[in-house]
């Protein structure tokens, strides 16, 4: 590093805060802007331990020493990190749109195609609404009905609090707080996320939902998501909502981390539908997200599976680490770029155990000027003898200004290992419209269908009803694409 | 019920291939419309259908006294047109059932009628399956993914049954059947004829007619009708092959 380079460091990390920072615990949100001052008061505002924030700390110093990473096929103006706030409370009713009349009717119109009730249709705008819906009461029994089988499903803040000891044996052992500039950055200012613990032998009764989980609406820009299932349980977990949320925050970077001891399987179903930007790609959220899922150890099985219709920008790469022998991987996606929606996005499967296998099935779709980019690394290790997987990877494209792109990497170090790939593009045919068209379904619908005939082997590992929202959703998403 | 009045069309921007055609299909008729490749047979079902390929540059097509070319494909389909498609498309991952329950459901709709649930559809399928002897495991494979030509139009027949339009086009129904699907397709064919649906027949040979015996016959050559008769003209045709109207049709 040169010494001006020392200098800018020295002087970013040792300015004082310029709006007059004061560590005022009863203050509810932050001006602009990131230093070590800012990192200690987020976590002095949460009541965290004196190891976390140490951990904190020291993310936020090794980020400084990073520069943010452009190898992504997207283009967007740089991010001026000085310039965003690093915790915000709910939005003040002060701030945002005061009533329905004031949100983006576009936006009401789609909330209306999806079928959202009308009370939530307003929070959902990001109006302050009074009333939460009844989900707090749902919530409640549901805590109890877990806990009575030992299982945590709660907020990561909650955690840290009552299970020190295991968000601290856990956290950031599959993502540690150095993999990569977003990752550090969540690291050092993570607002909030979900924290899951599923004992030895014991099934999740059901799905575990963010929907459900009480302060769901407080989490967003920088959170944090951990899950343990300890050996020989199981659990499903579903992450994000239909609806297009509104959300002042451009940024945002999440990281999630999954833990599958010996035995154990986890299932992680996401619907992304963050705000992509209007018509012209004004306003879209980035979508910086790192995920990764450790087989710890033997016959793991961890499955990603993923919708991503939203954002601007999505730069993820929900990855696992097959480390115990037979461990299984499996990434579902689908994921949409229609307007001027830039994805890229893809998975990494590093099989470093024997007789590990893994499954890659991914499905872009790009419609308007969007550009879709499926990015993934199969990697098998010298000791991952009899290594097995299979990589499938089709991108359709809807009319003639958008991109379809497909970089896979495949590394093997071990002769006995067996890695294939296939890969297709293609448009949907005029004839395929014409023949749905003549037997009385209408030209938007029959879009619909033929999408969905493509993306089904992604659809069918989704959950009952998110994968009836996940259909809807692409309807909407893609509608006015072709004709 | 149907009345064609002088049609022209081109392929969009391209060299005219229907060129003045007029044909009146009663109801409860089954006309069948043969020819030479080329003539033009293809097209003209695809007219009536909608394709947007084909541009009609002058002609009028009426059914029940409403303009036909004014309307989309599907706005067609609600009317009753069907076309029963020479290639049968595929749509992967869709089920043959779920295809054709949002197709008839779509129907319904736009004409206001309640739409069937999943149980009520099946129950339907299954019997209009049953007629078409094909194999209920048939319904639940992807629409004509991996299906034999036989399957194919096997399925365009199950599909017309469960729709039960007015106006049936069958374009070369009877291409690459060998005689046992041929005499199932027909069979099909003849339990849907009703005094309430017409239908019309377009093939390149007279062996269909031995099964589906039509009303009237017509003979399509250059772009025009060049001959039309009773079901005799079919078997003249058969001992005369075609070469004598390419003559008759005068250069065209």
């Amino acid at each position: 590093m040169s010494a001006e380079d020392n200098k800018a460091l020295s002087e970013l990390t040792e300015k004082e805060y310029g709006y007059g920072f004061v560590t005022d615990i009863e203050q509810e949100s932050l001006p602009p802007g990131l230093s070590e001052d800012v990192v200690r008061w987020i976590s002095r505002k949460k009541g965290e331990p004196e190891w976390l924030l140490e951990w904190r700390l020291q993310s936020y110093r090794h980020w400084l020493t990073l520069t943010e990473p452009h190898w992504a096929r997207a283009n967007y103006p740089a991010i001026d990190y000085q310039a965003i706030s690093y915790f915000a409370a709910p939005k003040a009713k002060t701030d945002g749109p005061k009533s329905l009349d004031e949100v983006d009717p576009e936006l009401l119109k789609t909330y209306e195609k999806l079928g959202i009730p009308l009370q939530e249709r307003a929070a959902l705008a990001g109006i302050a609404v009074d009333a939460v819906f009844d989900s707090v009461s749902v919530a409640t029994t549901y805590k109890g009905k877990l806990a009575e089988l030992g299982i945590i499903f709660c907020s990561f803040s909650e955690a840290v609090r009552e299970h020190p000891e295991l968000v601290r044996r856990y956290l950031g052992t599959v993502v540690p707080r150095t993999d990569n500039f977003y990752a550090a950055l969540n690291s050092a200012v993570f607002s909030d996320g979900s924290f899951v613990y599923v004992p030895k032998g014991v099934r999740c009764p059901m799905e575990l939902s963010t929907y459900f989980r009480i302060n769901a609406s407080g989490t967003g820009q920088f959170e944090r998501t951990l899950i343990v299932a300890d050996e020989g349980a199981q659990v499903s977990y579903l992450e994000g909502c239909t609806a297009p949320k509104r959300d002042e925050n451009q940024l945002h970077a999440a990281v999630v981390e999954l833990v599958a001891m010996a035995e154990a399987k986890i299932k992680y179903s996401t619907v992304q539908n963050w705000y992509p930007g209007d018509k012209d790609g004004r306003g879209g959220i980035f979508n910086f997200v790192t995920k990764r899922g450790l087989c710890a150890g033997r016959r793991a099985h961890i499955s990603w599976t993923q919708v991503e219709t939203g954002s601007a920008i999505t730069w993820k790469y929900p990855s696992v680490v097959l480390k115990g022998d037979e461990s299984v991987g499996e990434f579902y996606s689908v994921a949409v770029a229609a307007n001027c929606q830039q994805a890229d996005t893809g998975t990494k499967m590093v099989h470093i155990g024997r007789n590990t296998r893994s499954t890659i099935v991914s499905k872009g779709i790009s419609a308007g000027r969007g550009q879709n980019t499926y990015r993934g690394l199969v990697k098998v290790g010298r000791k991952a003898d009899n290594a097995r997987n299979h990589s499938q990877c089709d991108s359709l494209l809807m009319g003639s200004k958008c991109g379809a792109h497909t970089f896979p990497v495949i590394e093997v170090s071990n002769t006995s290992a067996v890695v294939e790939h296939e890969a297709t593009t293609s448009r949907i045919s005029e004839d395929q419209l014409f023949y749905c068209r003549q037997r009385g379904i209408p030209q938007e619908e029959a879009v619909a269908l033929i999408v969905n005939g493509f993306c089904k082997s992604v659809f069918k590992e989704l959950p009952m009803e998110f994968a009836v929202e996940a259909q809807k959703l692409l309807q909407v998403s893609l509608e006015g694409s072709v004709g | 019920m149907l009345e064609i009045n002088g049609l022209h069309a081109r392929v969009a921007q391209g060299a005219e291939i229907l060129k003045g055609i007029s044909l009146s299909v009663g109801k409860g008729e089954v006309h069948a419309i043969m020819g030479p490749n080329g003539s033009g047979k293809s097209t003209l079902a695809g007219v009536l259908a909608g394709r947007e390929r084909f541009e009609v540059t002058a002609g009028s097509v009426t059914l029940d006294g409403a303009d036909l070319l004014a309307l989309t494909p599907e706005e067609r389909a609600v009317r009753g047109v069907f076309l029963g498609f020479q290639y049968p498309v595929e749509i992967p991952g869709i089920t043959n059932a779920y295809f054709l329950r949002t197709a008839l459901n779509s129907v319904r709709r736009a004409r206001g009628q309640s739409e069937l649930d999943a149980m009520e559809f099946l129950v339907l399928l299954k019997q209009k399956a049953k007629l078409m002897e094909m194999d209920p495991s048939f319904l639940n494979r992807s629409v004509n993914e991996g299906f034999s030509g036989g399957e194919k139009k096997r399925n365009e027949i199950l599909q017309m049954a469960v729709l039960e339009p007015r106006l049936a086009i069958l374009d070369e129904t009877d291409s690459g059947l060998d005689i046992d699907a041929l005499k199932v397709v027909a069979a099909g064919v003849n339990a849907l004829r009703s005094p309430e649906r017409s239908v019309i027949l377009v093939t390149h040979y007279q062996r269909l007619l031995d099964h589906i015996v039509p009303d009237r016959i017509h003979v399509l050559a250059g772009g025009r009708m060049v001959k039309s008769g009773g079901r005799e003209l079919a078997l003249e045709l058969e001992a005369q092959g075609y070469g004598w109207i390419d003559a008759h049709a005068g250069g065209a």
